[in-house]
């Protein structure tokens, strides 16, 4: 386990979390505000393990249900279906691949708000839902999926600038030398 | 593909969930304000990030303009020093007015201004958060309004922060009066996603006679907001269920969208 990587994606989330409740911009230009979690999710998924994930899904969604007029916990679920699947999917996943991130952004981005929405729903609260829903949810999605490969490069430089460098083997063995004698 | 450990994960994770989802009311509310209080110290780092620029604006305001301000604003104060005075005058004559007709004498509200310090992150609620709370005296139910109109209600208090459901939230309806010859009564609730200036009013009985730019107030009854705030204009009106009961679309003479300040009124 990563611990820099962990420690890297919460902090991340807690800023994002922050951010989207005081950042106005995109709610006066897009009529939406876009949620950057589900990107997180979908980074953790692919490159951290199980606890990592599991701790993004539980802390990224207590913070955002804090923040917002949501039942507390209902963001959780959503998120840990999300970065689950993802994660065992992991090993067949061309990760580094800048469409492939594209495509989980969006289908992650995509399928967070309307499983929280369809929470909300099951659990007898009123969202503020309509035909502008739908316009918001596009916005959601392709703000989602256009961050995703940023924020892919944003932590493969932290940890570059940050962590160890895994150590390269040098192709030199002395076990396979092959001792020459003087002819 | 499915080891022990993913398992263990996705049952904990769940069980997680749902013991959280299944706390009872008060308990959550309180896990909330613990949970939001840990973002504090970068309100507090917003706050001074924010305010770094008009300090420096101001510090590099020249004299003679600060002067001029200083003399328009004393003139105005001037200005509402009369009205205070005449006032006052009205409030006495409808005091005595009150006790010669024997109705109940209504008590003088309080204003409390307040910062708007975040919005809620999530697309389908409207609420904000201002930077007052019980520490400030203030609980839930509250009426909170800007000089242009209503706004909402209080509907979280924590030590030092409260949130505050917005009109357009399907969680905050308001009983209103149509300014009319026939006093049209009805109900505001949730307007459209994505305009927040619009709201419906709803349940106005079927042969109300509603014009568009007619004012809408808040009537008094339900006993949160106090009679008479204003609420927005009429937009337009149509039938609805076979004329059985008429619905209005209401532009809110507020902006919601750009809510830097607010007012919370206490009795």
């Amino acid at each position: 386990m990563n611990v820099l990587r962990t420690i890297l994606i919460l902090a991340a989330a807690f800023l994002v979390v922050f951010g989207e409740a005081t950042c106005p911009l995109p709610r006066h230009w897009l009529g939406a505000q876009v949620d950057l979690l589900p990107v997180l999710m979908v980074y953790a998924a692919l490159t951290a393990d199980l606890l990592t994930v599991s701790l993004l899904a539980v802390l990224g969604g207590l913070w955002f249900d804090a923040l917002s007029a949501n039942p507390l916990g209902i963001s959780i679920l959503p998120l840990f279906a999300v970065g689950f699947l993802i994660h065992l999917w992991n090993e067949l996943i061309l990760r580094e691949v800048s469409f492939a991130q594209l495509v989980l952004g969006t289908v992650a981005s995509a399928s967070v708000p309307l499983l929280t929405i369809l929470l909300l729903l099951t659990a007898g609260k009123q969202p503020l839902l309509g035909w502008g829903t739908i316009w918001q949810w596009l916005v959601m999605t392709a703000g989602g999926a256009a961050a995703t490969p940023f924020i892919f490069a944003l932590f493969d430089w932290s940890n570059r600038a940050l962590g160890y460098q895994p150590r390269v083997e040098p192709s030199f063995r002395s076990d396979r030398e092959i001792r020459r004698g003087r002819l | 593909m499915f080891r022990k450990n993913n398992y263990l994960a996705l049952g904990a994770v769940t069980l997680l969930a749902l013991l959280v989802l299944s706390l009872p009311q008060r308990v959550t509310s309180h896990f909330k304000l613990a949970l939001g209080s840990l973002f504090l110290p970068l309100f507090g780092l917003a706050g001074t990030a924010q305010q770094l620029p008009a300090d420096l604006a101001d510090s590099v305001l020249p004299r003679r303009e600060l002067l001029q301000q200083i003399d328009r604003l004393r003139r105005e104060n001037d200005q509402y020093k009369a009205m205070v005075v005449q006032s006052a005058a009205i409030a006495g004559e409808n005091d005595r007015l009150h006790a010669l007709l024997g109705w109940s004498q209504q008590t003088p509200w309080k204003l409390r201004l307040a910062n708007v310090v975040m919005r809620d992150p999530a697309n389908w609620w409207r609420t904000v958060q201002i930077d007052l709370g019980s520490r400030d005296g203030l609980r839930e139910n509250l009426p909170v309004l800007t000089a242009a109109g209503l706004v909402g209600r209080v509907s979280v208090v924590s030590y030092t922060r409260s949130q505050v459901i917005l009109i357009g939230d399907p969680n905050c309806r308001v009983s209103a009066l149509v300014d009319n010859p026939s006093h049209d009564m009805g109900v505001v609730s949730a307007g459209g996603v994505l305009d927040t200036a619009l709201v419906d009013l709803t349940y106005l009985s079927g042969g109300a006679s509603l014009k568009p730019g007619q004012n809408v107030f808040t009537s008094g009854l339900g006993g949160i907001f106090p009679k008479g705030i204003p609420i927005g204009q009429v937009v337009d009106s149509r039938p609805v269920e076979f004329g059985l009961y008429t619905e209005a679309r209401v532009k809110l003479s507020a902006d919601l969208g750009g809510l830097e300040q607010v007012w919370v009124l206490f009795p």
